[in-house]
């Protein structure tokens, strides 16, 4: 049992990375755009809408946990075990 | 091949060339601190499970109606493609280290050097750190030649595109026998984080039943728009913190030759955002 949660661990942080919860986001946003369509409404905006602001809002909360810019050299934040 | 075909083939082989820069540093850092026959066979062995899962999993996904295809690969490449352009934005905006190859190889061979080598025969840990390596920085290009053939129902070209990305990447590093730490990696990066989004982003509104104005010329406006996006992003957050910080981005007088080489090659890739 500890084998198959390890596992599902191991594929939700391959497929969320560092920040699950845009993930999450994306997922709701696809599901929003099949609500839409589902009522008869073409919701193509819904993505380029929805898209860049939750990138922004992934950006900003990691930007006011590690800080202000510090020399380029320096290691700012943990590496996830399949960076990109 | 059409116009979208021809992109997708060059995302795949930068996604690839990236990820495989990386590899190399991996098993060239393992190669000469360890013996090259372990570190090769431990990349061998990584490459032959890459290939099992493409061949594996490649014609289970062709098989899927493509409405469910579209929804599911396009959702994964759309996270995916966010995974790189966050981390993108975040390296130029200065918040998170510039990736640099030298820095990478000097670590992992210290590394390599400081773990005691176990006897004749196969090297346990130069196997397994290759192995791990490779394994790892190739899984996630494996998942996208996926997603990009079986969406595109070209397999053959994504296979193709990701293995001359590691041929030219092979060839370059054995000519220079040293790191490729010249290549624009964070760039690359950016760029690949930005197809994939766009792609990811097309493809899942398709398969979640939207219709794209001008369907699939709609990319022509939704690639330079998540382009535009990224960068104001990175420019924005860079100018924020950097009055944040009020000056603390300059390098100080202690910092070491390595850190400084560092710094100056993070700072000529940064140099493409406006402060």
């Amino acid at each position: 049992m500890s084998c198959i949660t390890r596992a599902a661990g191991a594929v939700w942080r391959f497929v969320a990375g560092e920040d699950w919860r845009l993930a999450v986001g994306i997922a709701a946003a696809i599901g929003l755009v099949a609500l839409l369509v589902g009522m008869s409404l073409n919701a193509w905006w819904a993505l380029p809408v929805a898209v860049p602001v939750l990138l922004w809002i992934s950006v900003s909360r990691a930007a006011r946990q590690h800080g202000p810019p510090s020399p380029a050299g320096a290691r700012a934040t943990a590496e996830s075990p399949h960076e990109p | 091949m059409s116009g979208a075909e021809l992109a997708l083939a060059v995302s795949v082989f930068l996604a690839c060339a990236v990820e495989a820069v990386e590899a190399l540093t991996i098993v060239l850092a393992l190669g000469t601190t360890r013996g090259w026959s372990s570190s090769l066979a431990g990349t061998g062995a990584a490459v032959v499970a890459l290939a099992a899962l493409v061949a594996g999993l490649g014609p289970a996904l062709t098989s899927l109606p493509l409405d469910v295809l579209r929804v599911i690969i396009g959702g994964l490449l759309l996270m995916f493609g966010l995974q790189w352009l966050r981390k993108a934005i975040l390296r130029w905006a200065g918040v998170k280290e510039m990736h640099d190859e030298l820095v990478e190889f000097r670590e992992e061979s210290e590394a390599a050097r400081a773990h005691g080598r176990t006897g004749p025969g196969l090297d346990g840990y130069a196997f397994a750190v290759c192995f791990k390596g490779v394994l790892l920085e190739g899984l996630e290009v494996a998942f996208i030649v996926l997603s990009v053939g079986a969406n595109q129902r070209h397999l053959g070209l994504a296979v193709a595109a990701a293995g001359l990305a590691v041929v030219v990447v092979v060839a370059a590093g054995a000519a220079a026998r040293a790191p490729l730490a010249r290549v624009p990696e964070n760039t690359l990066k950016l760029l690949v984080g930005v197809m994939l989004t766009s792609f990811g982003m097309f493809w899942s509104g398709e398969g979640a039943g939207a219709s794209w104005p001008g369907d699939e010329a709609a990319l022509l406006a939704i690639i330079p728009g998540v382009l535009v996006c990224a960068w104001a992003m990175a420019a924005r957050l860079r100018r924020a913190l950097v009055a944040a910080s009020d000056g603390a981005t300059t390098v100080g007088p202690g910092t070491g030759a390595g850190d400084r080489q560092a710094a100056d090659a993070a700072e000529s890739e940064r140099l493409v955002v406006p402060r």
